[in-house]
């Protein structure tokens, strides 16, 4: 076996059979159950318990309203404002609510007032409010003697259908933006969170390699680019390895989860003021387009680039970590000097993506980021979702896959230099020099 | 020859931490690497082991000029041990060895051999971290000889060792020179020296300043100097023959000028006045004094 191969093979085998990787890949799956089970459970979570109210109907604008999301309407236009105050304090009622006469029917204001010593809860008050509107609007509507249904008539719903010009035939629904966003988000969530993860876990293993002066043994084996890329190699192995896992354990766990909590189709509906509750058969057809936009998405293309420059992406970041993990002595703290420069670039195309991509993901700030191959690995796979020219991710791969080349190689240079150097605090210029040392 | 250095000249930057240093090994013999802290003994080890290469000048291991075989054939502990703590004992001995060339095997094979020697059969499962210092000692040692190395280079090897491990190191390290292993030996403990090497280099400041066989330079580094211990007290005109450099504790050091010293001068002297000799010494340097005395004369 070659030497690089043991390098690699050692690097991989002790952190897989680490009990903190194997607990981390296990349990991240069952967190994410856990995190939907919470999701669910949070959206059926009435806040607050159920409250009474006395409506003072002083106009009769309002009339009878239902009982509806933890708060009893109860008419008590009988009775006077003093009174009901006096059954709030006895406890009868948790408040009362005064609906003042209509001044007039083209009034487009009207206050109410709720008479309590106990807060509201906001989500309470928007119900109440929401309510109390529709049942004015009815007043008015019956006043002016207006035709109900015509009026109904009167609401569209519009969205906009994007269709291609150029490729004539490929349907875009107006689910492709939502589905290319949720999936070139998540791409660029892993990336950035794999680069950091794993780049960072390289620069700890050369510290500590440093550290407990193995590396001097080590250096009268092997050259230091193989111990180097061996361990980049190892530890990039190992985040593929946990990237794997978890995408079949959370497939298992996704395609268990109805069997494990009913989701209550009621507690998914969007709140009041969101627009009107979705119709079943709506919503079933809605889902059916969403899945057939996925099944639509270019998936081969996808995963393929996203490999490529996941590979790229965690080479360049990594090799870097590795450069600074050399440079660094014993104390870790000092070194954040040195760690920063790396991480900024990671974070700013995170940003990018996070503040720019989202809403325009076609933008020049996005073409240039997706291009740079600092941010590419990152910026590049959100935007796949969004089908770019091909041109534009040719030229991204290519600059993506050299740029890696160069680091690595740059980073050995850095590497073989900083690992034997101890005792002395190193500066970024400093390490710029050995660069060019022999 | 086993090592020949020729006219090696190794930077940093603006510093020069090896400064046209040229020297042989002899094969089969115990060499010893010396010299004061910072002189370029690690720079120059760095090169033998091929971890940095000369800028200028060429270094040969057994006649050939060094490649990337040569790692293979060289074993070396640095005065600055380290191993990787979480390993199992035998899986970390075995991928060492692999990395020197050794085949799984043939790995397995030569691993067993030594933990047969020094009676540690039961540490194959053990963590590195879970033995003591001079437990780790050992198997640092072992990861040194496991691929049978030509030239062994041991930095300081018995620092942090305990009487009883340094006497085993020792033995181990005689009994490979015995079988022909070369052996490059840098220290600072300069009875260490006396005891182990024949052949010395000693650097400072980045230069080669003396080099030979230890015989040879204690000899040349000798100052005629005798000590004389007698019952009986010396004539009054001794003062007047020989040049008396100090009386310590009854006893007189003579010092005397070349051709005397080899004319027996001084012996002839004290048997004609019958002066009853108890002990006659000619006072040879050690190596302290020497390594001092060389150091000091080429600081400047």
């Amino acid at each position: 076996m070659s030497k690089l191969n043991l390098i690699i093979k050692r690097e991989y085998l002790t952190r897989v059979r680490k009990k903190s990787f194997i607990i981390g890949t296990l349990l991240a799956p069952v967190g994410l159950l856990v995190y939907f089970l919470v999701i669910v459970g949070l959206t059926k979570y009435e806040g607050g318990g159920e409250v009474k109210v006395a409506v003072l109907d002083e106009g009769g604008v309002v009339g009878i309203i239902p009982d509806d999301r933890g708060v009893r309407y109860i008419p008590a236009s009988d009775k006077t404002l003093e009174q009901l105050k006096s059954e709030v304090l006895e406890g009868t009622y948790n408040g009362v609510l005064q609906v003042p006469t209509l001044g007039s029917l083209k009034q487009k204001e009207l206050t109410v007032f709720y008479y309590s010593d106990d807060k509201l809860a906001p989500e309470k008050r928007q119900y109440i409010e929401k309510r109390i509107a529709d049942k004015v609007r009815d007043f008015k509507i019956d006043s002016l003697r207006l035709d109900r249904t015509s009026i109904e008539t009167l609401d569209t719903d519009v969205s906009i259908d994007p269709e291609s010009i150029a490729k004539e035939g490929e349907d875009e629904s107006k689910y492709t933006i939502g589905v290319g966003l949720a999936i070139g988000g998540i791409m660029a969530f892993i990336m950035f969170f794999m680069v950091m993860m794993y780049g960072q876990m390289v620069m700890r293993s050369v510290m500590e390699e440093k550290t407990n002066r193995i590396v001097e043994v080590m250096m009268s084996s092997v050259r230091p680019f193989q111990l180097m890329l061996g361990k980049i190699i190892g530890a990039g192995a190992v985040g593929l390895t946990q990237v794997l896992a978890w995408i079949v354990l959370s497939g298992a766990v996704m395609f268990l989860m109805p069997f494990l909590v009913d989701v209550d189709p009621q507690a998914m509906q969007p709140p009041p003021g969101a627009g009107a509750a979705i119709d079943p058969e709506v919503a079933q057809g809605e889902a059916f387009r969403l899945f057939q936009e996925l099944g639509k998405q270019n998936w081969p293309m996808i995963v393929g680039s996203f490999l490529i420059f996941f590979l790229g992406g965690y080479f360049i970041y990594s090799s870097m970590f590795a450069a600074i993990g050399s440079a660094m002595g014993d104390d870790y703290g000092e070194g954040q000097a040195l760690v920063l420069p790396v991480t900024i670039p990671i974070i700013l195309a995170f940003y990018i993506v996070a503040f720019v991509g989202i809403r325009n993901p076609d933008s020049g700030l996005m073409v240039f980021a997706s291009m740079f191959p600092l941010f590419s690995p990152i910026v590049m796979p959100f935007r796949m979702a969004f089908s770019p020219p091909v041109w534009q991710v040719a030229l991204s791969l290519i600059l993506v896959v050299a740029s890696a080349f160069f680091f690595v190689w740059m980073a050995g240079r850095i590497y073989r230099v900083g690992i034997l150097l101890y005792g002395k605090k190193v500066t970024l210029k400093e390490i710029g020099k050995w660069l060019f040392y022999r | 020859m086993i090592l020949s250095i020729q006219n090696v000249v190794k930077q940093y930057g603006k510093h020069t931490a090896v400064n046209h240093v040229s020297f042989d090994v002899p094969k089969g013999c115990v060499f010893g690497l010396l010299g004061p802290n910072g002189a370029g003994k690690t720079s120059l080890i760095r090169m033998i082991t091929t971890i940095t290469g000369p800028d200028e000048g060429a270094i040969y291991l057994d006649g050939e000029l060094l490649n990337e075989r040569t790692p293979e054939q060289i074993g070396y502990m640095p005065e600055e041990r380290g191993l990787y703590k979480k390993m199992k004992v035998g899986e970390h001995l075995l991928y060492l060895a692999q990395l020197k060339g050794l085949s799984e095997k043939a790995a397995n094979e030569e691993i067993k051999h030594w933990f047969d020697k020094f009676e540690i059969n039961d540490w194959w499962n053990k963590k590195v971290e879970e033995l003591s210092k001079g437990m780790q000692q050992k198997i640092q040692f072992i990861t040194t000889v496991v691929h049978k190395p030509k030239l062994l280079i041991l930095d300081e090897p018995f620092s942090g060792l305990d009487p009883i491990n340094t006497t085993l190191i020792k033995d181990e390290i005689r009994q490979l020179n015995e079988a022909g292993t070369s052996i490059i030996f840098s220290t600072h403990r300069m009875e260490q020296v006396e005891e182990m090497c024949d052949h010395i280099v000693l650097i400072n400041q980045g230069k080669n300043v003396l080099y030979g066989e230890v015989k040879a330079i204690k000899n040349e580094f000798k100052e005629n100097l005798f000590r004389i211990e007698t019952s009986d007290t010396l004539p009054g005109d001794f003062d007047k023959h020989f040049q008396v450099a100090s009386r310590p504790d009854g006893a007189v050091v003579v010092k005397l000028d070349e051709a005397a010293s080899r004319n027996n001068e001084l012996l002839r002297y004290l048997i004609q006045h019958n002066i009853h000799i108890t002990r006659y010494e000619e006072i040879l340097p050690t190596f302290n004094e020497i390594f001092i005395r060389r150091v000091e004369e080429t600081q400047n």
